[in-house]
């Protein structure tokens, strides 16, 4: 039944295809099952021997559901934003006829197209394997030089050697601290102690992060692949998946990964004939934002309350039941094999003189391409927002870019000539952080924004350190007072005393960094809070309590159609009669605004 | 309720009410017994099949691996995944993490609680759904989002995410 992939159809002489449907989350979100499901069924129906397989995310997460065509020529065209009910065309004009149904495709290997503007600064090493094969099968991984790295440290290399190129690469750690992962290996390697851990830190939760899920989902098998060659570097002989319990599909890849690396002795004793044994868990989280701390997530790990400890000691001299232990995330571990197998050297050569290599950005808000790309570091702010990401969705403007997520900031457009890498990003009061890009326009309002992430950090709040844990929330008071109209000027210095208590008196990096966003927004749009405070007006039309609406009796023709869909019955009047909002019963839900289509409503 | 636990005439606190649920408690704890840090994925396989996690549930889960309940206790309320309350039988998890929070997550809690009559954290009268907001489900590109058990929807509008529920 099955055909071979890309092979003549020998009944009909008509050139076929194999089929790819991108099944990362954001696929199947988008409806990725349903479209595959009735794909198949269609080509069934049509007796049509055409092989559909399936992949992660390939990054254009805003043109999901995505379908690849492979011909045997060995062109590619991906279709875009496909649905059950553009199939029909599809398999006549594409797959019968032979001509691609041009306007709905997004790429293509032999015609130049407008999305191509996304990929055009791209490199993708961390990606290199996401969206191009089928991450559940360990023989797609393999053919693409999976486990080559690995067989190249364990015959070829020593342990200092893997340790001094992953040094002389300048691979630094991507969860967002950037410390040189080769030297981390190296003070695990020297802790003295026969038993070692490796640790994979995957509980990205940051919220507008999305780039460890869609690695562990499009290319498990290369994460692992580098906590092998670690785990050899630093002599550890078990690791551990440390894994969201908000990500499914991820840990169910992770456990087929596991399962086939160990049926092919590429995990548990003497892999590939060598003296070197290693053996992998997984570990769900529980829904704790601070156990992405390494010393709360090592407690999580123990099945304790994950909350962090002093360093030193750190986890390199004493970290799971005491044992000297390697933690890195998972775009770090991504990275190794192919740093292995190109050399340090190539590695290096990406990105600029203060940070080498690339990064892995999850692009989302008010972006018009939201998605996951890979870019050298060294490329700026601009770029990846107004080339890749195509700019600000319907046309708005662009007003500032989160980056770092809840220990980060607010970085301007005014300064989006600003260099990707640690040390210029940092400048800014941001952070490089994981990799989550929000990108704001000119409806976001930054203080409803500052209260936003206080909101999460001071939930997340592991309790241990006093001035985080109630800092923030009185943080989290004066921000709500703010956003309802009822600030007053000394609130913002009060603001500032605050955020340098919290920086200075708190453990770990979640106290240390939670007043960050709303330091930079304060640097950066002081006037918006000012506004607030002492105008009583969001400029961004935000936030409820500040706004008031009111209808433009000349543009109102009676219609009835906003006294319906009011919530609270507060708009009254009669046929053909211009209406009123009462002040008192309107509760600013915005209802109005959206049925109204004489545009008579003024929100202000 | 059949056999009491202990000598006691009184029925132990640490024994759940239903024989299906000690089956569930006691085969969790045999397949992690032994091993290290198995406290958490016991409470996440006994929850999965319980649906939540009562105060006696905890005690039975105590007892069997030999560890303190008030340990247990603090394990339990630490992480938000356990639930120490009843819940529905489906859970609509809608996210507020950055990216739905600009893209308008809280018009889309607002229409499932005027729609439903559940707010977040609640359950609806007919036991059917319980609502929850979470900090990120990681599917930002197609903010704002919400899932249903393990169901995904994104690209959501009020009136969407209304019609969602009730043809779940």
């Amino acid at each position: 039944m099955r055909a071979r992939a890309i092979s003549p159809n020998r009944k009909t002489k008509r050139p076929d295809y194999k089929i790819v449907i991108g099944l990362g989350s954001c696929g199947i979100a988008a409806g990725g099952h349903k479209v595959r499901s009735a794909l198949l069924e269609q080509l069934k129906a049509r007796k049509l021997p055409i092989e559909v397989g399936e992949t992660g995310c390939i990054g254009m997460c805003y043109r999901e559901v995505l379908l690849d065509v492979h011909d045997q020529q060995g062109k590619v065209y991906t279709y875009g934003n496909m649905t059950p009910e553009r199939l029909p065309r599809f398999i006549d004009e594409h797959l019968l006829a032979g001509t691609p149904v041009a306007e709905w495709l997004v790429r293509a290997s032999d015609t130049p197209l407008p999305d191509d503007s996304f990929y055009a600064k791209q490199k993708r090493i961390v990606l290199r394997n996401c969206g191009q094969m089928d991450p559940e099968r360990i023989d797609e991984y393999r053919a693409r030089d999976g486990y080559k790295a690995l067989e190249k440290a364990l015959k070829a290399m020593t342990p200092e050697q893997v340790i001094a190129e992953v040094l002389n690469s300048g691979l630094s750690g991507r969860g967002g601290a950037g410390f040189p992962t080769g030297r981390k290996w190296q003070f695990a390697r020297n802790s003295p102690g026969g038993k070692k851990y490796i640790i994979c830190n995957g509980d990205e939760g940051d919220p507008g992060a999305f780039m460890d899920r869609s690695v562990l989902e499009g290319d498990p098998h290369s994460v692992m692949e580098g906590m092998l060659i670690a785990g050899y570097a630093v002599g550890a002989d078990e690791g551990y998946f440390y894994v969201r319990a908000e990500y499914p599909l991820a840990v169910a890849r992770i456990k087929l990964a596991i399962a086939a690396a160990r049926r092919q002795g590429l995990l548990g004793r003497n892999i590939m004939g060598t003296a070197f044994c290693f053996d992998v868990h997984i570990k769900e989280g529980a829904g704790a934002f601070v156990c992405g701390e390494e010393t709360a997530l090592m407690q999580s790990i123990e099945g304790q309350r994950g909350m962090p400890r002093l360093r030193p000691p750190y986890p390199a001299v004493s970290g799971l039941w005491g044992k000297p232990t390697n933690i890195n995330n998972v775009e770090t571990f991504a990275n190794v094999p192919w740093i292995i197998l190109n050399g340090a050297a190539a590695y290096a050569a990406l990105g600029n003189e203060k940070s080498r290599g690339t990064k892995v950005f999850a692009l989302a808000g008010k972006i018009s391409r939201g998605g996951l790309v890979e870019v050298p570091m060294g490329i700026t702010i601009d770029e990846v927002i107004h080339e890749l990401g195509g700019g600000i969705k319907d046309g708005r403007q662009f007003k500032a870019v989160q980056m770092g997520g809840p220990s980060g900031g607010c970085i301007p457009a005014s300064l989006g000539a600003t260099t990707i890498d640690f040390v210029s990003v940092n400048a800014t009061g941001a952070i490089m952080g994981s990799g989550g890009m929000v990108v704001m326009d000119d409806t976001t309002c930054m203080v409803d924004i500052a209260r936003f992430f206080l909101d999460f950090t001071q939930k997340e709040s592991c309790g241990k350190c006093t001035f985080c844990r109630i800092g923030t929330k009185r943080m989290l008071e004066i921000l709500n007072r703010i956003t309802q109209g009822q600030g007053e000027m000394a609130d913002i210095d009060l603001l500032l005393d605050l955020a340098e208590k919290i920086k200075t008196s708190s453990l770990c990096a979640l106290g240390q960094t939670a007043p960050n966003p709303v330091l930079t927004t304060l640097k950066y749009f002081r006037d918006e809070y000012e506004a607030h405070i002492r105008d009583k007006r969001c400029p961004a039309l935000a936030c409820k309590a500040l706004l008031r609406y009111e209808i433009i009796a000349e543009k109102c023709v009676g219609c009835t159609a906003c006294a319906r869909v009011c919530p609270t019955a507060a708009i009254t009047g009669s046929v053909k009669q211009p209406h009123v909002i009462d002040q008192g019963t309107c509760v600013k839900c915005g209802s109005c605004v959206a049925k109204c289509k004489f545009d008579a409503i003024k929100v202000s | 309720m059949k056999k009491p636990a202990g000598p006691s005439k009184k029925r132990s606190p640490a024994t759940p009410q239903r024989p299906d649920d000690r089956a569930a408690i006691a085969g969790a704890i045999a397949r992690y017994a032994g091993n290290k840090g198995a406290v958490i994925p016991v409470l996440q396989e006994v929850q999965a099949a319980l649906g939540w996690l009562s105060l006696e549930t905890l005690a039975a889960v105590a007892e069997g691996l030999g560890i303190p309940v008030s340990q247990i206790y603090g394990v339990a309320t630490f992480y938000t995944q356990f639930r120490l309350k009843p819940v529905g039988r489906h859970l609509v998890r809608v996210c507020h993490g950055t990216a739905c929070h600009v893209s308008g997550a809280e018009k889309i809690s607002e229409a499932l609680r005027s729609s439903m009559g559940a707010g977040d954290g609640e359950t609806t009268a007919d036991g059917k759904f319980t609502v929850e907001s979470v900090a990120c489900l990681g599917c930002c590109s197609l903010a704002p989002v919400m899932m249903i058990d393990s169901e995904t929807f994104g690209r959501l509008t009020p009136d969407s995410a209304a019609k969602a529920v009730k043809e779940f």
